[in-house]
């Protein structure tokens, strides 16, 4: 079988047609979803490109399902994935905390719409708080949080290996505007930049026979003792915190000597970067943090920054503070005060942070 | 020490195992251990259990198994058959799993043909939970959350399963509806089952009609009369479906 991308080559176009070649690229074996607005062209190019790779894709009966066939066939051993946003998010974190509870590595590309509810089908930044902490269960899960068609590309592709590695849900944090987007980027074959992509494995199916070469597969996520969750959920934890160095990432620009430092994610940290500039050319001590993995959060290097003479944070989310409260747990303690420039459910420009920052500068 | 006769598929460590005394469970599981035992199906069968009392099946059998949340058996088996079609599927739910809360899963995986066993055991209750009203819940029948008797004009009537599944799967599938009450039915009807999805034929679907002396309140004498007069006369038994020869 041809490998869908050779080499390295220039392309312009959607982010969700962008998801659905780093899936190809990534060796995902099949893909289950269910149509919401805006990720549905992820779907539309994975069924016309994964029928010419022999890729699987099962349209479900609703998102729930679609979360549940990506655990079974995760269980099965095959690289499964799924996309979703909004109403859709909600309705699979009961399949994403079965995930976390059973250390499935499933792979999810959310793509962020207005909310609650049905919100709108455009764009928000709304889905921090329930794709980092959704579910009945403590976060245990790995979330990218996107800010450009390459960086879509890029971290599809860092997201299954994560998935496979660590054994944790992961997620691609993306956005409506991403999604629907059309942007220059550089799509490639992962073995050209020496990615090696880790194989799938199976939890059932095993070969050898049962009970002569092998036990059985007994897999569970419910247990009948308090102590019996209290030391699987202790374990996990333990686990996450060891990996938490391996995983975190985050973008700093002019943060060394900043004494605003401006705290974005996802597509609002280019604004973010661009007022920076601007406010750096009005001799204005502007910095920008944006981190990369919401979950786990980049909080040592964050503390750092803080330490190092910024005066006051601003941050800017489309959402009404779900990065501040991430933000204030993870920065607890540090004395900084944090400003905030909340616009749920709408962009924000680098001409709303310049004027923003102005104003608590004067 | 001598162990009481058992399928070979059983996991003897899990043994005895936890249903309480008079539960259906153990007999429609004991016809599927013998199915799979009959069919050499054991290692390339996968189990799948849901919550209520199926879930405490989850390390039942010699068979890879995995357990599920509450009515999603049925997503997680069709995940895993789309993956991998070599395996066996196999998926155990209770009347609630399967026809009130995964019900989109049935009906639509029911109607997609996939290429799965379904085994649900239908006794009329929600029996995990403390015994409330189930789909399956017969009219007039006394539940927790029905205490003066399950009246039809506020509840509906109770979910025929095989018939619904019937109507809507297509060629190649198979529907039956038996009962612990004719064991050896029963384990034929689990065999089909299990033969339709080696053949690659469609879906198949089987409701036991099974027991809950706990939450029925009922001793061994009207357990029995209650399965087999009651349920039995509600609940036609029977093959609704198949691309074998009829039985019965």
């Amino acid at each position: 079988m041809e490998k869908p991308v050779t080499g390295t080559r220039k392309v312009f176009m959607t982010g969700n047609e962008t998801v659905a070649w780093a899936a190809l690229a990534a060796e995902a074996d099949i893909m289950f979803g269910y149509p919401i607005t805006p990720q549905n062209e992820i779907m539309h190019y994975w069924t016309r490109l994964g029928a010419k790779y022999e890729r699987g894709f099962l349209q479900t009966e609703d998102e729930i399902s679609a979360g549940f066939t990506v655990c079974g066939a995760i269980i099965a051993g095959k690289k499964a994935f799924t996309a979703t946003a909004g109403p859709g998010n909600t309705l699979m974190q009961e399949p994403f905390s079965m995930a976390e509870a059973m250390r499935l590595p499933t792979v999810a590309i959310i793509q962020q719409r207005g909310g609650p509810s049905s919100g709108t089908v455009i764009y928000s930044q709304q889905e921090v708080t329930l794709t980092t902490y959704g579910g009945n269960g403590e976060g245990h899960r790995i979330v990218y949080s996107t800010a450009s068609h390459q960086e879509i590309y890029d971290y599809t592709i860092k997201a299954f290996n994560t998935a496979w590695k660590y054994r944790f849900p992961t997620f691609v944090l993306g956005d409506g505007y991403q999604a629907k987007m059309r942007e220059p980027l550089e799509i490639y074959d992962p073995a050209e930049k020496n990615i090696e992509m880790i194989k799938p494995s199976p939890m059932v199916g095993l070969p050898g026979q049962i009970g002569i070469e092998r036990e059985p597969q007994h897999l569970c996520n419910i247990y009948s003792m308090e102590e019996e969750l209290y030391d699987v959920v202790l374990q996990m934890q333990a686990e996450y915190e060891r990996i938490i160095p391996e995983l975190v990432e985050y973008e700093c620009r002019e943060c060394d000597d900043a004494e605003i430092l401006v705290i974005s994610h996802g597509v609002v940290s280019r604004s973010t970067d661009d007022a920076v500039m601007a406010l750096r050319s009005q001799g204005i001590k502007a910095g920008a943090f944006r981190p990369i993995t919401l979950r786990p959060f980049p909080t040592q290097k964050l503390r750092e920054i803080l330490r190092s003479g910024v005066k006051k944070m601003l941050v800017a989310e489309s959402a009404y503070g779900q990065l501040v409260r991430l933000l204030q747990q993870e920065v607890y303690g540090e004395t900084v005060p944090i400003e905030t420039l909340l616009m749920p459910g709408v962009g924000i420009i680098d001409a709303d942070i310049i004027s923003k920052v102005k104003s608590l500068v004067e | 020490m001598t162990q009481p006769a058992m399928p070979k598929t059983w996991y003897v460590p899990s043994k005895p195992h936890k249903f309480c005394p008079g539960c259906g469970h153990p007999l429609i599981l004991k016809a599927l251990g013998e199915a799979v035992d009959e069919l050499g199906i054991q290692n390339q069968t996968v189990y799948g259990c849901d919550i209520g009392c199926s879930l405490l099946s989850w390390n039942f059998f010699a068979i890879d198994s995995t357990q599920t949340h509450h009515g999603r058996t049925t997503p997680v088996m069709v995940g895993m058959k789309r993956a991998r079609p070599e395996l066996i599927c196999v998926g155990y739910m209770g009347d609630g799993g399967g026809y009130s809360i995964g019900s989109q899963h049935l009906v639509n995986s029911a109607i997609r043909n996939e290429k799965i066993t379904l085994i649900l055991a239908n006794n009329t209750n929600y029996a995990m939970t403390g015994g409330q009203l189930a789909p399956t819940t017969l009219p007039g029948q006394k539940t927790e959350t029905t205490p003066f008797g399950r009246d039809p004009q506020l509840t509906g009537n109770p979910t025929m399963g095989p018939e619904m599944i019937s109507t809507i799967t297509g060629d190649g599938a198979y529907v039956a509806r038996g009962t612990v009450a004719k064991y050896r039915q029963l384990k034929g009807f689990i065999k089909k089952a299990l033969q339709n999805q080696m053949e690659g034929n469609g879906f198949s679907f089987v409701e036991a009609l099974s027991t809950c002396p706990t939450n029925w309140r009922t001793n061994a004498k009207q357990t029995w009369d209650w399965l087999e007069d009651k349920m039995g006369s509600f609940y036609p038994v029977g093959e609704l479906k198949s691309p074998f020869r009829k039985e019965d």
